[in-house]
């Protein structure tokens, strides 16, 4: 169980969070949504240490994120940032051996081989195992970067928008990986999703954020509805149900 | 659309008040009485100083104009003739006549100069197009490497025939040389300077980029290479007569220009003074700073000049290049 | 490991020392062994120093055209060194034993590199581009400061300062070399402790948090090693320009490898070899007058130019 209390975040003197406190139940799939600007991506990197905490405190397993060691910290909770760095120039199985960093700090066992071996077979890279990333297409590099945070071996795979600049095929089929990674795998995926059709389709917990703002939080089925895409999105999309699923007018 | 006639008046007044104390500075002690009444006051003031502050004012201003040039012609702010191959080109080729003609006449000697510097010029030029215009400030940067590269080539020659003190003086920019007799090749500059004011429409066009050129009726490849001419020239004439003064190209034209937009026919003669009057107080600050002996005006301008890159470099971050 | 890569460079680095020590040798083994053998040493300092920095402030700036001198350290350097003589006057300095000279300038470096520097890398809004054409118009700035101090200086104190202006592999300062070689090990050790961290580190600063690295602490420690570094190869022969450009790429091109287990070796041989095998061609084969200085920054300069526009065209 991720605890996030009273967190309030100000970015260049602007505010982005206010006074959020939440929990983030584990396994299954956590979607956090919102318009843009709501302070998603800032609660998942608080969440995640990629920035300090200006206030409140962050408990992952009961593990203070602030205090807690930067490498046991890595052994429970793993982060794929927005791909907004540059590329490096590495090849899928050098880049998913990083993620066994935290277990091996450089000198990887046996076990640690096995593991990369099982992650890069686990998201089908097999084919291109020793190709440089950056000949890859956006899904495939995505899903290597997925698969060295898989390799990470941690119960909490947090993630910040991975689908951007992927077609429905690459998108689907990495949201398809993720449920499978709780499923088969007993992981936590708390994810950053832009289209509220997929957190629908794929989400067993919902979280909104309007204006650094904590908005309704449930099951899709129980909280997706027009006034809740009123209040939270600002837009009057209507929401059809096909069945159990929920889907949102475009 | 208001015209900038009074800023123009205010700049004359300044560069005359300038040109008074540019005059009156030096080892010499000199009063106006004297340059009335001792004939070896005269001398001075006309042999020394007077061709001293000339040469200043025309280098201050040709420069400044040939920044504006070639940042329209590249399509990017952050470059000028000096840093960017162009002024390296022009000490590659005076070193190179310097090995090869050292008894032709100087025009022609100035001419190999004139010549390599546009070649230089022309390689950047080749260059930049390739640059993605995505990435602004990789122009640049490539500019100043490309610029040190073409430094290296000369200073490779320069060794192999025992020649580094005359390559110090084309690449440090310094007035303390100048006579009268020794700099009237700047008034040719000072001439290829002022011809360009006849097409600044149309350079102010190509800036616009070749599409709305062509679009506008300028004969965009034509323009380019008169820009071209009067950059390398101008700037061959410089190292040769004075040496580098890097920067002033930059930081002038990137002055006027945040403060009075594009329109070059409107602000052209404004870069111009703002150049001659920089450098004159540059020139000034190195002769008296250390009276008496003299700081050359490249090292003055350049610690000035990268101080108001940075600024220009961060405040303008929040808008686009 | 790429041992055959590393045992064949090894080879061709203890042939080209032999080859330094022995071509030309006129004199007697007593005079050539100590003179040739401080040089040799001298030579081998710089070129491990010049690659290790590289290496490392690539992998914090996380960009393979960037070097310490394209963004001003050795600049900085000369600067220093010339202030403190505009500071203490250059007779005072030159009176100091030439260690006690280059502690006070190296440690000034070290603090000033790490302030200004520092605040550059660390600022993660900050677009690359801007970064690096700060770091070149810092240089330029720095230089011009340098010629600016050199005019207000005492005429006598100024050759003093011009010699450390320029870089001279004919005319190293090896008074410094015994506190400048134990130092550069310092460094080269340290960096090769922490090569696994390193790696991690290259991959931005995002990703490294995520694999439990702090990359602040990372960052200022590499970056601490760097103005070690620049500063014992600066003092020694001057500005380098593209020495580290030139043998980093060309390591980075024999061994195409992410780890710095391999690359810190490979560069640093590379370096070496480059270094003593160029000065033996300059001085005893072409018996060029031109300083290999120069040629290296030729060669350096192209290969700068050729990696942008290929590195554009992918």
């Amino acid at each position: 169980m991720i605890t996030a209390s009273n967190i309030t975040h100000q970015h260049n003197g602007k505010p982005v969070l206010k006074d959020v406190s939440v929990q983030i139940p584990g396994g299954g799939i956590t979607a956090l949504v919102g318009p843009n600007g709501a302070g998603k991506s800032t609660l998942l990197s608080l969440i995640a240490r990629l920035q300090p905490l200006q206030s409140g405190q962050v408990l992952v397993n009961g593990l203070d994120v602030q205090t807690t060691p930067a490498r046991n910290m890595a052994r429970t909770l793993a982060i794929l940032p927005q791909t907004t760095e540059v590329t490096p120039r590495l090849t899928v199985a050098e880049l998913v051996g990083f993620g066994r960093y935290p277990h091996h700090r450089g000198r990887p066992g046996p076990q640690d081989v096995a593991k990369v071996d099982e992650a890069i077979e686990t998201f089908d890279l097999t084919d291109f195992r020793d190709r440089p990333l950056d000949s890859l297409s956006g899904g495939q590099r995505q899903r290597a970067f997925v698969a060295m945070v898989f390799a990470q071996d941690t119960e909490y795979v947090l993630l910040d928008e991975p689908l951007n600049n992927l077609d429905i095929a690459a998108s689907r089929s990495l949201m398809q990986t993720l449920q499978g990674l709780t499923r088969d795998h007993g992981r936590t995926v708390v994810i950053v999703l832009h289209d509220i059709n997929y957190a629908c389709a794929y989400a067993d917990t919902m979280i909104t954020l309007t204006d650094g703002r904590l908005g309704p939080c449930g099951t899709p089925g129980d909280i997706v509805s027009d006034a809740m895409m009123q209040q939270v999105f600002r837009t009057d999309a209507r929401i059809l149900r096909v069945g159990d699923r929920v889907l949102v007018e475009a | 659309m208001r015209t900038l006639r009074l800023e123009i008046w205010v700049g004359l007044g300044v560069i005359l008040a300038l040109s008074v104390v540019s005059l009156g500075v030096g080892v010499i002690k000199l009063s106006w009485e004297q340059a009335f009444s001792d004939p070896e006051a005269l001398r001075v003031l006309i042999v020394i100083r007077l061709p001293r502050t000339l040469a200043v004012l025309i280098t201050g201003a040709v420069l400044a104009m040939a920044g504006i040039i070639l940042q329209a012609i590249v399509r990017n702010r952050f470059v000028e003739p000096m840093t960017t191959g162009t002024g390296q080109g022009a000490a590659l080729g005076i070193l190179l006549a310097t090995i090869l003609i050292p008894t032709a006449p100087l025009i022609l000697r100035m001419g190999l100069a004139a010549t390599t510097a546009l070649a230089a010029s022309l390689g950047f030029l080749a260059i930049v197009r390739r640059l993605p215009v995505t990435q602004p400030l990789l122009v640049p940067l490539v500019g100043l490497i490309y610029g040190a590269l073409l430094g290296a080539v000369s200073v490779f020659f320069a060794y192999q025939f025992d020649l580094q003190q005359s390559i110090a003086i084309w690449t440090t920019g310094e007035f303390s040389g100048v006579l009268k007799g020794r700099y009237e090749l700047l008034w040719l500059a000072a001439l290829a300077g002022g011809l360009v004011y006849l097409i600044a429409d149309q350079l102010a066009i190509i800036g616009m980029g070749q599409t709305m050129a062509t679009g506008l009726g300028v004969n965009y490849w034509q323009i380019m290479a008169a820009g071209l001419l009067v950059i390398s020239l101008v700037t061959a004439l410089t190292v040769v007569t004075v040496g580098m003064i890097p920067f002033v190209g930059l930081v002038v034209p990137n002055i006027i220009s945040r403060r009075y937009g594009d329109n070059l026919r409107q602000t052209l003669p404004l870069v111009a003074l703002t150049g001659a009057g920089l450098v004159l107080i540059s020139d000034i600050l190195g002769r008296i700073l250390r009276f008496p002996f003299e700081i050359p005006v490249g090292s003055v301008f350049g610690v000035i000049g990268a101080v108001f890159f940075l600024m220009i470099l961060y405040s303008r971050s929040r808008s686009a290049y | 490991m790429p041992t055959k890569l590393l045992a064949g460079l090894s080879l061709a680095f203890a042939l080209i020392c032999v080859a330094y020590m022995t071509v030309d040798a006129k004199a007697g083994w007593d005079f050539i062994l100590p003179f040739r053998g401080t040089k040799l040493l001298a030579l081998v300092v710089v070129g491990v120093a010049v690659s290790t920095a590289t290496v490392l402030f690539q992998t914090i700036s996380g960009n393979q055209i960037l070097t310490p001198s394209i963004m001003g350290f050795d600049a900085l350097y000369v600067l220093i060194l010339t202030g403190s003589v505009y500071a203490l006057g250059g007779l005072v300095v030159a009176d100091l034993a030439p260690i006690k000279t280059f502690l006070i300038t190296g440690s000034m470096m070290v603090v000033v590199s790490l302030l200004l520097f520092g605040s550059l890398l660390l600022d993660n809004r900050q677009d690359l581009f801007r970064m690096i054409l700060t770091g070149v118009i810092l240089a330029t700035l720095f230089r011009s400061l340098t010629s600016f101090l050199q005019r207000i200086v005492d005429p006598n104190e100024f050759a003093f300062i011009q010699v450390a202006s320029y870089a001279r592999f004919n005319d190293l300062s090896i008074d410094t070399l015994a506190i400048a070689a134990p130092l550069t090990a310092l460094a080269v050790v340290s960096a090769w402790s922490m090569r696994f961290r390193l790696d991690v580190l290259m991959l931005g600063r995002n990703i490294s948090i995520g694999l439990g690295e702090n990359p602040h602490r990372g960052y200022l420690v590499t970056l601490l090693l760097v103005a070690v570094l620049v500063s014992v190869s600066t003092a020694l022969v001057g500005p380098v320009a593209f020495l580290g450009l030139l043998v980093v790429s060309l390591a980075r091109f024999v061994l195409p490898s992410p780890y710095h287990s391999h690359l810190l070796p490979v560069a640093a041989l590379i370096s070496a070899i480059t270094l003593v095998g160029g000065q033996l061609l300059m001085e005893r084969v072409f018996r060029l007058v031109t300083p290999l200085s120069v040629v290296i920054d030729l060669v350096g300069g192209l290969v700068f130019l050729t990696l942008i526009l290929k590195s554009l065209r992918r």
